[in-house]
């Protein structure tokens, strides 16, 4: 009897500790499957469904180390657009990314599914962190 | 009874396989038509005339003037695009690109891409783009010549064929059709370019133009 009622706690605990995430966690999903869908309507006819690119015309978005290293430049990026020289994967890209009416808040939804996908795993990237970058935006 | 059911089953798979082999595997020819007389060793006989792509003159990425005589006995698919643009023509390209492998060994197959914005996609930002997409040779041009002539080329000839709703002018230029031509540069169907399913079909669709056989072969 008293085995069973130990064995029943026990369970009743794998289950709240599973069914439980933690608040940055659910925060993360949050932001991920927002990011997911803006993805699919802002950035999916150029970067393609699996972040590819197309050839030399428009650039992955599989390169990890870029990814990370211009995380502060990326909310600019995707308001305002780009013009010039980009060196993704060791190739030069030079075709013109238009710019996005978006939200800061969409804007880092959107950075979080694409800083997570693609062989990306850089967390959320949250909405005050996107403000800040926005407001230094050259 | 289990006879019966048994009979009952059997002639359910048949008809099931029956109704399979009896779907149709040849396609279309969209526009109009009329009919013509003709004498044909002293017989009068009834042809049908189908709407055609009509001659047109212009200029592909390598700066050679192309009119449809290069297009004679040449399945092609046709679409129009311009190089800057920045929503559904990628998603075009990516699909063309499939359509593209599929066939660039291919002799008797080529593809077409009309740029809508000739006084930006000059014959030299045409060879770049191609360059970039990847694509070399000859089996992939993309042409340009006067907005008008290309304008008329699309909503006259292939699009019109394919649909008679012109509710929205210049529409279709826009949607992101791929559109595809036979030997006898009759439009025998039309494909979203922007949906990978679609375009799967028209790579299939092709292959059943090929195993068509050759105009006048049965006259």
């Amino acid at each position: 009897m008293k085995f069973k009622v130990i064995i029943g706690v026990l369970c009743l605990l794998l289950i709240l500790a599973v069914s439980c995430q933690s608040p940055q966690s659910i925060e993360f999903a949050r932001y991920y499957s927002s990011g997911s869908l803006l993805y699919q309507s802002h950035c999916q006819n150029c970067h393609g469904a699996k972040g590819e690119g197309l050839n030399a015309l428009i650039p992955p978005l599989t390169d990890t180390v870029f990814i990370k290293n211009n995380i502060h430049q990326l909310p600019c990026l995707v308001k305002n657009g780009l013009r010039g020289k980009l060196t993704i994967n060791k190739k030069d890209f030079t075709e013109k990314m238009p710019s996005n009416d978006l939200a800061p808040i969409e804007i880092a939804n959107v950075l979080t599914y694409v800083a997570n996908s693609f062989g990306n795993k850089r967390g959320t990237i949250d909405v005050v962190q996107v403000g800040n970058d926005l407001n230094n935006c050259k | 009874m289990s006879r019966l059911i048994l009979a009952i089953g059997v002639i359910l798979l048949w008809s099931a396989c029956k109704f399979n082999s009896t779907t149709s595997n040849s396609l279309p020819i969209y526009g109009n038509r009329q009919a013509v007389t003709r004498v044909v060793n002293g017989q009068t006989v009834i042809d049908t005339l189908y709407q055609t792509i009509p001659p047109f003159k212009l200029v592909n990425q390598y700066g050679d003037s192309i009119s449809n005589n290069d297009l004679n006995g040449k399945i092609y698919v046709a679409d129009f695009f311009f190089t800057s643009c920045p929503s559904i023509c990628p998603v075009m390209q990516r699909n063309m690109l499939n359509v593209y492998n599929t066939y660039k060994n291919t002799p008797d197959v080529k593809i077409l891409s009309y740029t809508i914005d000739p006084k930006y996609d000059s014959v030299k930002v045409l060879k770049k783009y191609a360059d970039k997409l990847g694509v070399t040779g000859n089996m992939w041009w993309f042409i340009q010549g006067k907005k008008d002539d290309t304008y008329r080329l699309a909503e006259k000839s292939y699009l019109v064929a394919v649909s008679q709703d012109t509710t929205v002018p210049g529409g279709y230029v826009h949607q992101g059709y791929f559109v595809l031509v036979d030997k006898q540069k009759r439009v025998r169907g039309s494909y979203d370019g922007t949906n990978a399913q679609q375009v799967s079909q028209l790579i299939d669709d092709v292959k059943t133009l090929k195993a068509e056989p050759a105009p006048g072969a049965n006259q």
